[in-house]
């Protein structure tokens, strides 16, 4: 019997990457575009989307993340949009195998978005690559202007960021300027938008921008 | 369950170099940066249920953990950031974020080759 030291230098997220990859070729060959679309439970994630589908001139597909429970799923198919649910159950993300999974059972008809609606959690959605092409990060002023210092990596890796509820600016202590240091210091270049989810305010300018980037 | 699926990677990393050797796990060297968004203490306590049972069973778990660094626009001095903000302590710069703290890899394991079955092998075939 004798002892070895083997040097490995494995990437841990290399499994979970190159399923990601395969995701994004199969969707790539379908013609979908697809976004990870990342917040804090309750910031307005499906409300968003739902703001944002009745704008864009191209079909929508909604893929729901949750825990538990698909009432996001069910909100968004009653309004005729194609969505399908994964559960996680007690995972904090989702991860590149569940969205293989995912993507294989859905019927795209036809070329489009297919936005894909992460776990409420401003941590490690960030941390997992799922096939996406764009990562769009949702923020509430509810939930404050520290949150780009306070969870830095989710900032850093969006493609395009949106502030949300901001009617209700008047009445928080929201230091806009602070939050958007913290933002241009992670990420200099990402696009930011004010919406506001119940009035609609502000979707116009995302929905304009989201399909000329998707390109579809 | 944050760290439960990348611990079950881990494992089956350093599984996968002990197969190789027809061997077994002592020490597993991780390198995870504070930004990587993985905590120590916890890949630790799953580890110890998913190796058991596996090559990893009884294995060390070393983490070597890695400050995140910023890197000044100005004058390119790499520093670690103070709460609430991204000044450069030398030149009073911005400092933007580097790679430095995203670590997260399997450095290196150390393995335990049982030479009697290689020998045994070796007469066998």
């Amino acid at each position: 019997m004798h002892m070895m030291n083997k040097d490995v230098m494995v990437d841990i997220h290399a499994h979970n990457d190159h399923i990601a990859e395969h995701v994004h070729e199969y969707l790539n060959k379908k013609n979908i575009f697809a976004v990870n679309v990342m917040g804090a439970p309750g910031c307005g994630k499906t409300t968003t989307l739902e703001q944002l589908i009745k704008r864009l001139p191209q079909k929508s597909y909604v893929i729901e993340g949750d825990i538990e429970s698909d009432i996001d799923t069910e909100r968004l198919r009653e309004q005729g949009v194609s969505a399908s649910q994964i559960n996680t159950f007690g995972a904090c993300h989702l991860d590149a195998p569940l969205l293989h999974n995912a993507v294989h059972v859905m019927d795209f008809k036809e070329p489009g978005i297919l936005f894909i609606e992460n776990v409420g959690n401003l941590v490690c959605p960030a941390e997992f690559s799922i096939g996406e092409d764009i990562k769009l990060l949702l923020v509430s002023v509810t939930d404050g202007s520290d949150k780009p210092y306070k969870y830095p990596l989710a900032f850093e890796k969006a493609d395009v960021i949106l502030l949300n509820k901001v009617d209700l600016l008047p009445y928080l202590n929201f230091d806009e300027a602070f939050f958007m240091k913290g933002i241009r210091h992670l990420n200099p270049q990402v696009p930011v938008f004010k919406v506001c989810g119940t009035t609609g305010e502000g979707y116009e300018e995302v929905a304009k921008w989201l399909t000329e980037r998707s390109g579809k | 369950m944050h760290e439960y699926p990348v611990t079950l990677r881990i494992v089956e990393i350093a599984n996968q170099q002990a197969s190789e050797v027809n061997g077994r796990v002592r020490a597993i060297n991780l390198v995870v940066g504070d930004d990587s968004g993985f905590i120590g203490e916890s890949i630790q306590m799953y580890f110890d249920i998913i190796a058991e049972g596996t090559p990893c069973d009884g294995a060390r778990l070393s983490i070597e953990r890695v400050k995140p660094k910023l890197k000044c626009a100005d004058c390119g001095h790499l520093f670690e950031r103070k709460p609430f903000s991204f000044t450069c302590p030398k030149c009073g710069g911005d400092g933007y974020p580097t790679k430095i703290g995203k670590e997260f890899y399997v450095k290196d394991v150390e393995l335990e080759v049982n030479d009697d079955a290689h020998d045994e092998q070796g007469r066998d075939g």
